[in-house]
């Protein structure tokens, strides 16, 4: 028998058309306010005295250099973690031990710690009065106010990105395919080249970007680790809030927009991502 | 006690691992906890063992300073009325995008994320310029005495904006795998569509609700990056708890540092395992429906 929907029964799973029409409208309204207009004033801004001095201020010495080292540090930092997040998924994927959901919960503890924490406790273990600081310094070391403090504060504050995106991926997918490779004979290496790699390609390469684009923007830890150094320890980020200190807003908001730009490329990359892929992504795929 | 045919070793009564063919194991799992403890256990415990090295005492006494306590409630206060405000349009803001069509719905769809990609700084100086009271919006609100930028109002604008899509994304997926033939039953029942939602749909959807809500809630009391620039940063008026750590280590004071960001912590491993526990909940109640 063939099921008639009458519109009746279509209409008890909706509301009004006036209250359709409000709630759009407020929804549109406050997300182009919230988020919208501040995206739209970094152009805008940025501009505002026409194309020659926002080249300028890019093409600046300490611009150009702020840009290498916030390359240098994602560079180092985006492949460090997704080495832990393969390791850390295979371990919880594909086997089972005690303190699997301990282990979990632990990669995900940076998201909950404020940024400026995340500094701080780095100056407190390698600061000059820090615990291990004058230890190291002994040996001509430095981490604080160097590259290899904005290094680890970037490593911790985009720790979890790719791990919780390849756990939940790899233990929806399981382990037999890899149990099927490894009994026909296939090494290791080999199960994980050409089984589990090409399952999980598109949900690491979705980690891969928004730990990319965190370790880019982060503001808070690296600040806190830097010393504000103008040409050695100067990410992009802390490079805006000098300009803007120093009452130099057409600077800030050029430089503001580099980084609003990198922000728009993720974006679309994750969107196409998601709509491409969103079966290959793990179920919670949204952050 | 029980042996193994081939090997002839003795079993373990409890194996803390179940057998796999799979290999790697110990090299994963090895390098994941050394990583692991390298870069976040060793300085997390670093930290809150900073009240041992300077004594409790001295731990209270940095505490309980009243720009310290101004600064905690102001980062407290400030970000529990954003979370509210959140939960409030990020529920209608879910419900719309899963619920209704319109043009550009995945346009504002993929928009809600900026948040997360926008770096906080960027989002900071953005901010203050539109909630200046020459900007954009500033403008219409400095005629009636209200000044939004550098006040407390201006640091609720800026943990709204960095903490909306935490709201949008919990409940969304919620909503969407809500049976709508639970709807059809309120209404054969009799009730109103506004009875349905407050009755059927709501308590549904409310651990979802309420986990957007305390993420966000823990993503904006941590929050630095935005906030500095719009919030004037007064001390005792505008001075949230994270740049307060970042002057004390500047003034080279440890101690003081360490005991706001003890505080802190504390506040967000409770709202984590608050978090923890309503997800579990969720989960099971998601079992159940199913």
């Amino acid at each position: 028998m063939i099921r008639r929907i009458s519109p009746a029964t279509l209409n008890v799973r909706s509301e009004p058309a006036w209250l359709r029409i409000l709630l759009i409208a407020v929804s549109v309204s406050f997300i182009v306010v919230m988020l919208v207009l501040p995206l739209i004033s970094v152009f805008t801004e940025a501009l505002a005295k026409g194309f020659a001095p926002y080249l300028a201020t890019i093409a600046d010495s300490d611009a150009l250099a702020a840009i290498r080292l916030t390359l240098l540090v994602a560079v180092i930092a985006v492949p460090l973690n997704l080495v832990f997040g393969l390791c850390a998924a295979w371990a919880v994927a594909k086997f089972d031990f005690r303190g699997k959901s301990l282990l979990i919960t632990l990669i995900d503890l940076p998201f909950s710690v404020s940024p400026v924490i995340s500094g701080l406790i780095y100056v407190l273990l390698f600061g000059a009065r820090g615990w291990l600081g004058p230890v190291l310094d002994e040996y001509g070391i430095k981490i604080i106010f160097t590259v290899t403090g904005l290094v680890l504060a970037t490593i911790f504050v985009t720790f979890p990105f790719i791990a919780r995106e390849l756990i939940p991926l790899m233990l929806e997918q399981g382990s037999e395919e890899e149990e099927a490779a490894i009994s026909l004979g296939a090494g290791g290496l080999q199960t994980f080249l050409r089984v589990t790699l090409p399952n999980v390609a598109w949900g690491l390469l979705y980690g891969v970007l928004l730990c990319n684009a965190r370790a880019m923007g982060e503001f808070g830890a690296v600040s806190v680790v830097s010393g504000h150094i103008r040409g050695k320890t100067n990410t992009v980020p802390l490079h805006v809030e000098i300009l803007y200190n120093e009452y130099d807003f057409v600077g800030a908001f050029a430089v503001a927009s580099l980084l609003a730009l990198l922000a728009l490329v993720t974006l679309v990359c994750k969107s196409l991502l998601e709509w491409k892929f969103g079966d290959r992504l793990a179920g919670g795929a949204k952050h | 006690m029980a042996t193994t045919a081939l090997t002839g070793r003795p079993r373990p009564l409890l194996r803390w691992k179940q057998p796999s063919v799979i290999p790697g194991f110990g090299l994963t799992l090895g390098f994941a906890l050394t990583y692991l403890s390298l870069i976040v256990l060793i300085p997390l415990v670093a930290l809150i063992l900073r009240p041992v090295d300077m004594g409790f005492a001295g731990f209270w006494h940095a505490v309980s300073a009243p720009r310290v306590l101004a600064s905690l409630k102001i980062s407290f206060g400030a970000a529990l009325l954003a979370a509210i405000i959140n939960a409030f349009f990020g529920l209608i803001v879910a419900w719309v995008l899963v619920r209704y069509r319109f043009p550009m719905k995945r346009f504002v769809d993929a928009l809600v994320d900026l948040p997360f990609a926008l770096p906080t700084a960027v989002a900071g100086i953005a901010l203050t310029g539109i909630y200046a009271p020459n900007g954009w919006i500033g403008r219409f609100f400095e005629p009636l005495g209200i000044k939004l930028a550098f006040t407390p109002l201006g640091i609720v604008i800026a943990l709204i904006f960095i903490s909306l899509p935490f709201v949008v994304r919990t409940i969304q997926p919620v909503l969407q795998d809500f049976d709508a033939e639970f709807e059809d039953a309120a209404a054969s029942l009799g009730a109103t569509r506004w009875q349905t939602f407050l009755m059927v749909i709501l308590p549904s959807i409310a651990p979802a609700l309420l986990t957007g809500f305390a993420l966000a809630f823990a993503r904006a009391v941590g929050e630095y990056g935005s906030v500095i620039f719009i919030a004037g940063n007064m001390p005792m008026v505008s001075e949230v708890a994270p740049l307060l750590i970042v002057t004390k280590l500047e003034q080279y004071d440890y101690a003081g540092a360490s005991a706001i960001a003890i505080v802190m912590l504390c506040f967000s491993f409770l709202i984590l395992l608050a978090v923890n526990r309503l997800q579990r909940h969720l989960s099971r109640h998601r079992e159940r429906v199913a």
